[in-house]
């Protein structure tokens, strides 16, 4: 009975809709966000139409990137209760599909990007497409707990591409917001996969809290929210941003290192008594975003 | 008269459906790449 659902489930086509949730649009939100914020405290001006383009060109890219990685996942997707909903393991997507869809967004993204731009920005975008697709989602995320340290510098791009957009070329603070990213993304994950640990034991993912536990995973938080905090406020004293972004971006980070502090000393085991993780968890997307916004904001006062 | 196929029927909403949106986006990107150009070529 289930094998005649699912047949007749991927014999129709998919809707426009599943392709839409395909790109992960609430991922891909971060992902433009701080690709324009990359753009937009860059040392020169673009003309409006072609930052536009660029953006679109980095959320396109995303999009691809996300697509390429659920079609090569489908089969864990299912397992997890977070992901199992996803157009191709709830049978409303065929694979095939999945893969022209991505592979054809993501040419698309980069060749956009480098007429409207130019060719140094789409190679950063080819370059972090393919780094999230072949080496974290391929080569990483089944064999290795360090998965996301490493595949982490995949969403660390956007920033970067929106500086390289604009100037051609890439400088210290787009470097440093790419590092920022990466050392973020270590305490974002793995306060999740705490409180998510038995989806990722299930699907037989090899995330640091089903590798190694709880106790390991909670000191490797703090050990990487303390180098991201240095990496947020270092463009203050390094001259690259002004006492507003400096004094905020301090404020944030202690408040960050206190709640990643609160995630060390809790002993939970259980997903319910995990409150310091979940709060780490809201609070490190918040971050990001005010983060970078305030970079941008910063630069609009200095101006 | 020959009864409709409701799979058909399915088949034939979602393939519109997907034509129509196709088309709003071959209809963005080009209006996109139009000013595109002027943006450029106003560069230079």
């Amino acid at each position: 009975m289930t094998s005649t659902t699912c047949t007749q489930a991927t014999a129709l086509p998919a809707e426009w809709r599943d392709f839409v949730a395909l790109t992960k649009p609430r991922v891909m939100t971060l992902v433009v966000f701080t690709g324009l914020c990359g753009l937009l405290v860059a040392p020169v001006a673009i003309h409006p139409v072609l930052g536009f383009t660029a953006v679109l060109c980095i959320a396109l890219g995303a999009g691809a990137a996300a697509a390429l990685n659920q079609w090569y996942e489908a089969d864990i997707d299912a397992l997890m209760k977070r992901t199992a909903s996803r157009p191709l393991p709830a049978g409303r997507m065929d694979r095939q599909s999945a893969l022209h869809f991505g592979v054809g967004l993501g040419f698309f993204s980069v060749i956009l990007m480098g007429v409207a731009t130019n060719w140094f920005a789409a190679a950063v975008l080819a370059v972090s497409i393919l780094f999230y697709v072949l080496v974290y989602t391929v080569w990483l995320k089944r064999r290795t707990p360090q998965n996301i340290v490493i595949g982490g510098a995949a969403g660390a791009f956007p920033p970067l591409i929106g500086w390289v957009a604009v100037t051609g070329q890439a400088d210290p603070l787009p470097l440093l917001l790419f590092a920022l990213i990466f050392l973020w993304t270590p305490p974002h994950f793995w306060a999740l996969s705490l409180f998510v640990r038995s989806d990722y034991s299930r699907a037989g993912v090899p995330m640091l809290p089903v590798v190694s536990g709880p106790r390991v995973t909670r000191v490797q938080i703090m050990l990487y929210a303390v180098p991201m905090a240095i990496a947020a406020v270092a463009p203050w004293p390094l001259g690259l941003a002004g006492i507003v972004y400096g004094v905020a971006a301090a404020v944030l980070s202690f408040a960050f290192l206190v709640l990643s502090l609160q995630v060390l000393v809790n002993r939970a085991v259980e997903p319910a008594a995990m409150k310091p993780e979940k709060r780490l968890f809201a609070f490190s997307m918040l971050y990001l975003f005010a983060i970078y916004g305030l970079l941008v904001v910063d630069k609009v006062l200095a101006a | 008269m020959i009864p409709r196929d409701p799979l058909t029927d399915e088949i034939r909403r979602r393939q519109r459906s997907r034509a129509i949106v196709t088309a709003l986006a071959l209809g963005a990107f080009v209006i996109l790449v139009y000013f595109i150009t002027i943006a450029r070529m106003g560069g230079n």
